[in-house]
């Protein structure tokens, strides 16, 4: 805890800046993380002195390969992966885009129906959805209220002319965990190809590909303190793919482009902390994000937490507030410096709210109402507090202008 | 981040005029927890029959709260035949502007005004928001007359500007064409040619499927997923529509009432009156 602290203060800041920089309590790390300070070390040196290009001959150029080499093995290490199963690519949506058309572009339109479900990411939804515009059969799965798949239906719905499914690891806005160990095994036994968008699973859950037999997984850097601009698709030995960008030799031809080496080695240091971290994410933000919850849950009647709570992420909590509206919580959150996301109708500019919760059957009362924290390991025990302290009263504000009445009363006075 | 003026966020920080009068002379209540806003405006004439007090409470997101704290203080001091003459546009212009997307939050504040102002000059009768003429967007709930009148006050020349004035078209999008005839025959200018309605009594086999297959998206499955069940299209065979209920559905009891009472329904109410629906023999 000591260690977090310090390293909070680690950017150097005029005396002006500091008087006008608010406090800023930084609970959005689904959304995006800051990047540690060890991972914007670790990138220095390759903006100054070793500009090289990782595939030039000379020694100077040449000499960054080594680096880019280390980086694919922290993270293969990370996932329990073989180096050579590790893709750099520009973000975690490349990496789903790539897995997903590359697939069936490598079924060479043999096999033409793609399994996904409801609640994936925009980066696989739409990229299914377009395919599904393009002569490919598309079953999206449902999911239950609590946010969970039944893998009977998934099983049923796997034909021989199955080229893909992709299910998501963990979900982006409730943190609900997929039972990709349990898919992996039952796609392996029906012999179709398994991509999983693990985007907000990989460093915050311990994921071991050396047990777990997926085809093709999607992460991206800026979800685990490394920058934005860089992620990796991982594609297990075997697997059948067609190369997505061409045009050069890099990362086994798989990827054409000049490497992004000062971002490639970021990402390569930003695995290595999170796998020191894992257990920290486990243990003390998950307690964090659970005092947090019970926190607000206490403090806030007609509140419910969106999706199942004893199979989701450490870091993240949905709170579904009853007769509030999300962009109203969060602009007042915001005045507080306190920064978190809403499935709102009104926060996306959309009229409807989050496709996620709507999937859920999330009544309307409380999706337009809901809230998502998530944690990251520089959260403090003193910033959960702060926000334990600031947000029922808001919740409370909210609800005397809104005409809804509560179905419970308040059981104790709530602080003005 | 959506760019909110000053005004805004001043209203919306410090609303004023919050709560409910108990002997109000003019009650409006518009919007739905379901549309993600929603607002009660109560008001109170004085002995001059000018507006003497007025009050509000909102359900929604800033620019809701802030465009109902605003019309509250507008029309203090007002008759209520100038109240009546209050428009989206005034609305807005007193709180320097909202975000395009963001326009109907007005839109709701000139609406609850009119359904105050009606209910007290139908003496008080409490008329829970009669949608007046035929409904165009199926998932707001937007009618035609509705949609006539925010092109007519804001000159909008395109659906997405309709969308944004009223929500109508900002669902399932099914609406769009007749939303793009009714800016057309407002603003007086042709219907575009580029995409003429398909004529309504002929429906092709295709069509049919694809509008089978948008309502149950969107009308039955939501319902079913919330029982943790589901259903698939199997065929269309002329009417006979062959779907397979899946997940708890397929073992529900109460399965044949699903099929006949609610998936039967939605499909004539928004495919064609004289479909069946049948389940698939296994």
């Amino acid at each position: 805890m000591k260690r977090i602290a310090d390293e909070g203060r680690g950017a150097r800041t005029t005396a002006v800046e500091q008087a006008e920089k608010r406090r800023v309590v930084y609970l959005d790390n689904n959304a995006t993380t800051r990047v540690a300070p060890e991972v914007v070390e670790a990138m220095l040196p390759f903006f100054g002195e070793l500009y090289g290009n990782a595939s030039s001959m000379h020694s100077f150029g040449g000499q960054v390969r080594k680096h880019v080499e280390r980086a694919r093995e922290q993270m293969a290490r990370l996932l329990g992966a073989d180096p050579s199963e590790i893709v750099f690519t520009s973000c975690g949506t490349e990496s789903d885009n790539a897995a997903i058309r590359g697939t069936v572009e490598a079924h060479a339109g043999r096999k033409r129906h793609i399994i996904t479900t409801r609640v994936e990411h925009p980066a696989v939804l739409s990229t299914c959805r377009y395919l599904a515009n393009n002569g490919y059969r598309l079953t999206e799965l449902p999911v239950d209220r609590e946010g969970m798949l039944d893998l009977q239906l998934l099983e049923d719905c796997i034909t021989d002319d199955t080229a893909l499914v992709s299910i998501m690891w963990a979900n982006n806005e409730t943190g609900v965990l997929f039972p990709i160990a349990e898919i992996a095994e039952l796609c392996r036994r029906k012999g179709v190809a398994l991509h999983t968008d693990a985007v907000q699973a990989v460093g915050k859950l311990p994921i071991d590909l050396s047990r777990i037999p997926v085809d093709l997984l999607a992460l991206s850097g800026h979800k685990l303190h490394a920058p934005k601009g860089v992620g990796v698709l991982y594609v297990r030995k075997g697997t059948r793919l067609a190369p997505f960008i061409l045009g050069g030799h890099q990362e086994s031809g798989k990827r054409a482009g000049t490497e992004n080496v000062p971002y490639i080695v970021g990402l390569g240091k930003a695995a290595e902390l999170a796998a020191e971290h894992l257990a920290e994410e486990a243990g003390r933000v998950r307690a964090l994000r659970d005092r947090l919850e019970e926190g607000i849950l206490a403090r806030c009647p007609d509140a419910h937490v969106n999706g199942r709570r004893d199979a989701r992420l450490p870091n993240t909590s949905n709170i579904g507030f009853e007769f509030v509206e999300g962009e109203s919580i969060l602009l007042m959150l915001d005045e507080f410096g306190i920064c978190a996301s809403s499935g709102s109708a009104c926060t996306s500019g959309s009229l409807e709210p989050s496709h996620v919760l709507r999937a859920m059957g999330v009544p309307f009362t409380a999706a337009h109402g809901s809230i998502r924290f998530s944690l990251s390991r520089y959260s403090t025990e003193e910033e959960i507090d702060y926000v334990l302290e600031h947000l029922p009263p808001i919740i409370h504000r909210l609800r005397e202008l809104s005409p809804f009445v509560l179905k419970t009363k308040p059981q104790a006075p709530v602080p003005a | 981040m959506w760019e909110y003026t000053p005004a805004v966020m001043d209203h919306f920080r410090n609303p004023r005029n919050v709560g409910v009068i108990e002997d109000a002379d003019g009650v409006g209540e518009v919007g739905s927890m379901a549309c993600g806003d929603a607002l009660k405006l109560t008001f109170k004439l004085g002995p001059d029959g000018r507006i003497a007090d007025a009050k509000f409470q909102t359900f929604g997101c800033a620019s809701a709260i802030a465009s109902s704290s605003a019309l509250t203080e507008m029309i203090k001091g007002m008759t209520l035949d100038e109240a009546a003459r209050v428009t989206n546009n005034d609305i807005a212009a007193v709180l320097g502007g909202l975000p395009e997307q963001k326009m109907h939050c007005s839109v709701m504040g000139r609406e609850a005004l009119e359904a105050a102002i009606e209910y007290y000059r139908s003496g008080g009768k409490r008329r829970p928001h009669v949608l007046e003429g035929k409904v165009i967007c199926t998932c707001f709930g937007v009618t035609e007359v509705e949609i006539e009148r925010v092109v007519r006050e804001n000159n909008l020349r395109t659906v997405e500007e309709v969308t944004n004035y009223c929500k109508a078209g900002g669902g399932c999008g099914g609406c769009r064409n007749q939303i793009k005839e009714i800016i057309a025959r407002v603003s007086g200018s042709p219907v575009e040619p580029e995409k003429p309605e398909p004529p309504k009594p002929r429906l092709t086999v295709l069509r049919k499927i694809q509008l089978i297959e948008d309502v149950l998206e969107r009308e039955v499955r939501p319902m079913l997923q919330q029982d943790g069940g589901d259903i698939e299209l199997i065929d269309v065979d002329g009417n006979r529509v062959i779907v397979g209920l899946r997940g708890r559905c397929a073992m529900c009891k109460a399965a044949g009432f699903t099929l006949d009472g609610l998936v039967g329904a939605k499909l004539r109410e928004f495919v064609s009156p004289d479909l069946v629906v049948e389940e698939e023999k296994p």
